[in-house]
């Protein structure tokens, strides 16, 4: 059970009870660094290196040819199917290449990237906003998803598809602005700088939503922030607008721990939020939201903190697709850096190199050097000390979840809910052992996925060797029944021909005089033919038919399988949500 | 070398938490020292060079890495609770018998550190218990007591040679412990009042090794400040083992001797604060700590009160262990957001 947090802040409109979530640990925040200095625009790079996807669902389609010119703003990837977004040209330039370039994401595979070589004159392609009163919801999320606007706080979900809920009343919007993980500072900057936006874009997400109250939670670690929004809302004369301190734990700026403390309500794993009345989007996204609206600006550049081992720490409103290598050395990043590191030291991931562009994933690039980030020191065996558990956000064991997955049992890790698991790190942050709990816990994940394809590979494979083997059974049979009407028709012939007259053989067709050898040989032909396409009328007519009502309740059964399949296959889904575990 | 995220981790470490338990433990061996002499300061060396040496050993069969294992400072624990949980005034060689066996057998054969099922000293010291009950019986009287007070010289003397300064005897300057005296007087048909009344016996328990129980007291709540111990365990044992000590008690006190009593007796501080929770053998889940724990008091009552046995800390402690992968399926907390919700 979790007990209702006796955490009471002061806000704009008074008090409001804060809950708590389970476990959470103090990480350094490591934020003073990369706040000292104002939001910097950071220069336009050499060139830009554009991935067509930056965010959830499928991949953008390049609208744009190699050596075409493209203007600031312009749409380069055209959104594609339910779940995608548009991608634009962040400068106006030249498009030098379309292919597959390493991009900014875990799994560190090429993707497909346009190349663009910036001209230098910044140049807009035509545009201009709307009235969000003026317009339709429908017509306002189309414009989110032609704009490519997609949730900034990491998960690059695209925002028309989480800015509405037809099934469900929404009572609470959140805006996220918790900014847990130590190291980054983009949303606080925001925050201090811009949250008169921030405020109207959360209007605009209220209305879509319909929301009756919109809760802004900020981590009491960022006062400024905090200060700003709240004078903000004064400014604006925001209504329903609260804007809460939350207690600095991290994980508490996941949605779901974030909800969970403004609100008390728990969002499973594999659960919407929406189907609990809340929704959640990150401070930077309502920020582009309004952008994108009112002055029809796309989603172009987005807040990067630059921090770590370099010489100033700042942030940086950087064009996506901007270089990282040419990101940081605006930071002065120092010699002795062996990595970028794109997030937080909690959940953040390596780049694979400095060529890769920045995304709207990348909320801040950590230079780290073996001074910032030593390697870890070897593991021990877990002594079941259970630290790790006591910090889970999750309520989850992951010292069970490490002796199975550790013994490769992965039925045993999803009954323990393993997907459960949000890969925060806390327990491997907390654990005395030093062991990788959540690298286990990753492969565990990927082993069952890989498992559950495979699986769904089989089972198309062994429907299709049924399917085969029913098949060449029934040939078989046919054949046989042929041979036995042959044998019989034979028999019947041979009784036929004892007690009838012997006939004169029928004389082999004769060959008119006059007719050349080259008609001969077509007319040869053409009775081949005739005797080709009878003998298909004969033995052609669907395969299923003159089978056993049996037979034919198989075969249609099989059908059904392979129509299952491959609907299954055509919607795999797996690739962005993990399965349910229970 | 590149490794995933997290990318960084607190200080702690699995040698530093061992580290503290055994700080803990200090002030309990200096009030032991102080009422009892310092023979225990020698058992307490004896096992601790027995541990390293047989870990030592052990690791090389099994070809796994000294350094990182031997500096966990685990067999070190297992040394010094088992030193502290058999008599001080024995024959060298019964605490390096207990302690060779405890990590020899139950800590390497399943596996070494963090894999045993049973926690070795307790197996040391049921292996003692059954294979040489005599010599377990001889516990040294508190220096308050004594007629004759051994010096450290003679307690040398006894512990590697076996022989006592002329005109003392055994029986002299060892007893039975408290707990086992008041199981014998009971047979014997006398009241727990009256053998209350005994010299042997203080405010609490036993004379001097209650004060030993209030330093394992203090050592605890220092675990407890320094969250290397989580209070479920031995708030839970103590708590059920009072609980039922009183019923017993409010049922036929001439019988039953008072909860205090039971609580400050034998090992039960010891166990509650350093055996029990043992994070390796014992269960990991909120709910089966408690059950875990409350368990173990009602053994541990068990056995003391109406078993063979002077005291039932250590099997209370090794049945527990058994129990444990059930306690931790059966008592698996709901995770985020499933929590009313039948999994």
């Amino acid at each position: 059970m979790a007990i209702p947090g006796g955490n009471y802040s002061h806000s704009g409109s008074g008090m409001r009870r804060l809950y708590k979530f389970h476990g959470g640990v103090h990480p350094p925040t490591h934020k003073a660094e990369s706040t000292r200095t104002p939001i910097a625009q950071a220069a336009i790079p050499s060139k830009l290196v554009i991935p067509l996807h930056q965010h959830v669902g499928n991949r953008a389609v390049p609208v744009v040819k190699v050596g075409e010119r493209v203007l600031k703003g312009q749409i380069i990837g055209r959104p594609e199917g339910r779940l995608s977004s548009g991608v634009h040209a962040s400068t106006s330039g030249t498009v030098s290449a379309i292919d597959m370039q390493l991009v900014a994401h875990h799994s560190g595979l090429p993707d497909l990237c346009i190349t663009i070589i910036p001209d230098g004159k910044d140049e807009w392609v035509a545009h201009g906003g709307v009235d969000y009163k003026q317009i339709q919801h429908t017509e306002l999320r189309h414009l989110l998803r032609q704009a490519g606007v997609v949730g900034l706080g990491g998960a690059v979900f695209p925002s028309d598809m989480k800015s509405y809920s037809s099934k469900h009343h929404i009572k609470t919007l959140v805006l996220n602005g918790a900014e847990c993980e130590p190291y980054i500072t983009c949303d606080d900057m925001l925050m201090r700088e811009r949250p008169a936006d921030i405020l109207r874009g959360g209007e605009i997400l209220r209305e879509l939503l319909r929301a009756e109250e919109v809760l802004i939670g900020i981590e009491d670690n960022k006062p400024e922030a905090i200060a700003a929004l709240q004078q903000a809302v004064r400014d604006g004369k925001h209504e329903r607008t609260e804007v809460i301190a939350v207690p600095t734990l991290y994980p508490g700026g996941g949605a779901k721990q974030l909800i969970r403390v403004l609100t008390g309500i728990e969002v499973a794993a594999g659960v919407r939020s929406t189907e609990k009345g809340v929704q959640c989007f990150n401070v930077a996204t309502a920020y582009c939201v309004w952008r994108a609206i009112t002055y029809g600006e796309p989603l172009l550049s987005r807040i990067v903190t630059v921090t770590g081992n370099v010489e100033h720490a700042q942030n940086f409103e950087v064009l996506l697709g901007t270089p990282v290598g040419e990101l940081v050395v605006q930071a002065g990043s120092k010699p002795d850096t062996d990595r970028h590191i794109m997030g937080g030291p909690m959940m953040g991931v390596d780049l694979p190199s400095g060529a890769v562009g920045v995304t709207k994933a990348t909320n801040c690039i950590i230079e780290g050097s073996p001074k910032l980030f030593p390697p870890p020191e070897p593991a021990l065996p877990c002594i079941r000390c259970t630290r790790c558990a006591d910090v889970c956000p999750a309520d989850l064991q992951p010292q069970e979840l490490y002796w199975f997955a550790k013994a490769k049992d992965f039925g045993k890790t999803q009954e323990y809910d393993l997907f459960d698991c949000i890969e925060c790190g806390a327990c491997a942050y907390v654990c005395p052992s030093h062991i990788p709990l959540v690298q286990y816990y990753r492969f565990a994940k990927n082993e069952i996925w890989q498992r559950e394809r495979e699986q769904q590979a089989a089972e198309v494979a062994r429907e299709r060797h049924e399917y085969r083997q029913f098949r060449i059974e029934r040939e078989k049979q046919e054949k046989a029944e042929r041979l036995a009407q042959k044998e019989r028709a034979a028999a019947e012939a041979k009784a036929a021909a004892a007690a009838a007259p012997p006939v004169v053989p029928p004389a082999a067709p004769a060959i008119h005089p006059d007719v050349s050898p080259d008609d001969t040989q077509q007319i040869r032909i053409d009775a081949a033919i005739e005797r080709a396409k009878a003998q298909a009328a004969v033995t052609q007519p669907k395969n299923t038919d003159a089978l056993t009502p049996q037979q034919q309740a198989e075969i249609a059964e099989i059908e059904a399988r392979r129509a299952k399949l491959r609907e299954l296959a055509a919607n795999p889904g797996a690739d962005d949500e993990p399965p349910k575990s229970n | 070398m590149l490794w995933s995220s997290p990318f960084i981790t607190t200080p702690t470490s699995v040698s530093q938490i061992m580290l503290r338990v055994l700080y803990a433990l200090i002030p309990g061996i200096a009030l032991y020292v102080w009422y009892f002499g310092p023979a225990i300061l020698v058992s307490i060396t004896l096992a601790s060079i027995t541990a390293l040496a047989t870990e030592a050993v052990m690791l090389k069969l099994r070809r796994r890495p000294l350094r990182p294992f031997l500096s966990d400072n685990s067999a070190l624990i297992t040394a010094w609770l088992l030193a502290l949980s058999i008599p001080a005034l024995a024959p060298w060689w019964l605490v390096v018998v207990g302690t060779a066996f405890g990590i020899a057998i139950s800590k390497h054969l399943y596996g070494g550190l963090g894999n045993n099922v049973f926690n070795p000293a307790m197996i040391g010291y049921a292996v003692l218990i059954i294979s040489f009950p005599v010599h377990m019986t001889h516990w040294l009287t508190p220096n308050m007591l004594g007629e004759h007070v051994l010096t450290f010289g003679e307690q040398l003397d006894y512990i590697f040679t076996g022989v006592l300064p002329a005109g003392s005897t055994l029986d002299a300057v060892t007893m039975a412990t408290p707990l086992d005296t008041l199981k014998t007087q009971l047979h014997l048909g006398l009241s727990v009042n009256d053998i209350r009344d005994m010299p042997i016996y203080g405010h609490l328990s036993g004379k001097g090794s209650e004060m030993v129980a209030i330093g394992y007291v203090i050592g605890g709540l220092y675990m407890l400040a320094t969250r290397v111990i989580n209070w479920v365990i031995p708030v839970a044992y103590l708590v059920t083992l009072f609980v039922i000590a009183g019923i017993f008690n409010l049922v036929d006190p001439a019988h039953y001797a008072s909860p205090l009593f039971h609580l400050f007796s034998g090992a039960a501080i010891l166990g509650a604060f350093f055996i029990y929770t043992d994070p390796v053998g014992g269960a990991t889940t909120p709910r089966g700590r408690m059950i875990y724990a409350a368990g173990a008091a009602l053994l541990t009552y068990l056995i003391r009160v109406f078993g063979g046995f002077p005291d039932g800390v250590a099997f209370a402690a090794l049945l527990m262990n058994i129990c444990v992968p059930l306690i931790d399926t059966w008592t698996q907390p709901k995770v985020f957001g499933k929590k009313g919700a039948a999994k």
